[in-house]
């Protein structure tokens, strides 16, 4: 390749300076040469474009199974540790079974309901069954990698978000029951808000057409709010758990639940850094900030547990990294390393007042902090986004010449706030009505809550029929 | 013939068992047990929530032996398991009626 390419820049300047000297007099139009010196040319573009191409692309579908494995094992582990050992399978297969379910219903409707164009809350149905969806790039999307890698990485987005509900209606819902909601939840919350912040023409899209120009990266908005308000709704429709508060119900295993925090961590690379959709220094950019909140989150909520406790606890530290990680998302490809740190360490503190303070005094039975962590942390960092955000990291915005233009508060666009709010106020919304519609729909048909003596005796046996530990077999 | 039940502590189990089988004590049944006298159990917090676990690990031993042996096993357990704090344990004896060997059927001292 490099041999051809020395060649033809060889060819190419002998018949500039023969051109230039008038030695090309007999060559001024030098039909033998210039075809191959076009055609060594139009080479020369398409495998620099293929080499791009082939790390961008080897990025983004790492990442891609990056992000698929947060959700399974990462998150399969991380609240399958904070339940009691009688519902450690149920809880896993919640999150196993959205792998399968989600990745089905993408395939056939959802890929396309968010990222098609229609309108400015929803995709059409032009890429239903996964119709043009191939090799060649979407150019709005990301011009050097393939549209089905882009389909793949976003899948594993709709993915984790409902399985993040799963914490907050841990160890009473019925399996039958998780599988509708979940097909409605991901149709009527996940898809418009998704087509909104991401599509073509959403309504909150930051440089495809959007209204209200929203900065959510990596999915504050579509992913952890959405998630984490509609945890809160369905835990207090569903009500508490049998004998809570006054049994006590600690976790079966903090070592499975760290080994998800862990997990987590790092696919969490691939759910920022692989949301600049390219390998380049954004991708850099939304790691290193990615990291930084994540590491000063963990101290945060430690900390804070070490003062208002007087110790430090595992759980603790591992909940603060996701607090973190969670806050930083919507954030990552925006802000500099530095307002990472500090948008971590407040995740961390706030969260951890929010899940140790205030929900005890609320009372109400959020089992594994699905709101505390992800609906506060999520709302805390798209927020904090418009303050943070940067055109020295991210020049999304530009004007006509293609100058970049102030993007967060910090660049002097303290308007970008409001927007940000705005997003904020939708999310919110969209994830009460719908949740609440949802349940009530599959209350009706199926009945959501699992009879008190199958919770009692626990969901791995009640719904599945298996133990998940028989040490004595 | 009597048989001891010794609740000690997990980590006095070991010089225990070395005390009784120095004493020629070939049969015993040691079984993790959980449970409290007097002792106060230990909060642990999850999450801002907090739990009293006053359910503590302890080992039982359960041996039969012959009534003459009886006052010399129960000196090199409380020899072997004492600690001078709270949560040391307690030996209860009784009577026991028959032991049958299974394998080949010897009855009463001769089968433990």
């Amino acid at each position: 390749m490099r041999k051809t390419a020395c060649g033809a820049l060889f060819f190419l300047t002998l018949f500039l300076g023969a051109s230039l000297t008038g030695w090309g007099q007999a060559a001024a139009s030098p039909t033998a040469a210039s075809p191959q010196v076009d055609r060594h040319l139009s080479d020369l573009d398409q495998q620099v474009h293929q080499a791009q191409t082939s790390g961008d692309n080897a990025w983004m579908l790492t990442s891609a199974a990056l992000v698929l494995m947060m959700t399974g094992p990462g998150l399969a582990l991380f609240y399958g540790g904070l339940v009691r050992r009688k519902n450690v399978l149920g809880t896993m297969m919640q999150s196993f079974t959205l792998m399968a379910l989600i990745s089905v219903l993408w395939a056939i409707v959802g890929y396309s309901l968010c990222f098609h164009s229609g309108s400015s809350f929803l995709g059409n149905l032009g890429y239903f069954g996964l119709n043009g969806v191939g090799a060649a790039p979407d150019p709005d999307y990301a011009a050097t990698i393939p549209q089905q890698t882009f389909m793949m990485f976003q899948l594993m987005f709709a993915i984790i978000t409902p399985a993040l509900i799963t914490g907050a209606f841990a160890e009473r819902m019925k399996f039958g029951a998780l599988v509708v909601f979940m097909i409605l939840w991901s149709l009527v919350v996940y898809d418009p808000m998704a087509h909104m912040v991401w599509g073509k023409g959403g309504l909150l899209n930051a440089t495809l057409g959007g209204r209200f120009p929203t900065l959510d990266f990596a999915g504050g908005t579509v992913v952890h709010i959405t998630s984490g308000v509609s945890a809160l709704v369905t835990a207090l429709y569903l009500g508490k758990r049998v004998g809570f508060p006054k049994q006590p119900m600690p976790p079966h295993s903090v070592v499975l639940s760290f080994i998800g925090a862990c997990l987590l961590w790092v696919g969490w690379f691939g759910f920022n850094a692989g949301s600049a959709l390219a390998a380049g220094s954004l991708a850099t950019s939304a790691f290193v900030a990615t990291h930084l909140a994540a590491a000063a989150a963990a101290l945060g909520w430690a900390g804070a547990e070490w003062i208002r406790n007087g110790k430090p606890s595992v759980l603790g530290a591992i909940s603060g990294s996701v607090a973190g990680l969670v806050a930083i998302t919507p954030a990552s490809g925006f802000v500099s390393p530095m307002p990472a740190l500090l948008i971590g360490a407040l995740a961390g503190v706030v969260c951890y007042l929010m899940v140790a303070k205030v929900k005890a005094k609320l009372g109400y039975d959020d089992s594994l902090d699905a709101f505390g962590v992800h609906g506060i942390g999520g709302t805390l960092g798209a927020i904090l986004t418009g303050v943070f955000a940067t055109s020295l990291v991210n020049p999304i915005f530009k004007d006509a010449q293609g100058n970049a233009l102030p993007v967060g508060m910090i660049d002097g666009h303290a308007g970008q706030v409001l927007n940000q709010l705005i997003a904020v106020l939708i999310s919110w919304g969209l994830a009460i009505v719908g949740t609440l519609v949802i349940l009530k729909v599959v209350d009706l048909v199926v009945g959501l809550r699992v009879p008190e003596q199958d919770e009692i005796e626990g969901l791995d046996l009640s719904q599945h029929g298996e133990e998940g530990y028989n040490f004595e077999a | 013939m009597k048989k001891i039940e010794a609740i000690v502590q997990p980590s006095r189990m070991e010089s225990v068992k070395e005390a009784l089988v120095e004493l020629g004590i070939m049969g015993m049944t040691i079984s993790e047990v959980r449970g409290h006298g007097r002792q106060k159990g230990h909060t642990e917090v999850y999450r801002g929530n907090e739990y009293t676990v006053d359910l503590l690990p302890k080992m039982k031993f359960e041996i039969v032996l012959p009534d003459a042996m009886l006052d010399t096993v129960i000196e090199a357990i409380l020899r072997s398991a004492k600690t001078g704090k709270i949560g040391d344990g307690k030996i209860f004896v009784s009577t026991v009626e028959d032991a049958i060997r299974i394998r080949n059927l010897d009855r009463g001292e001769k089968a433990i």
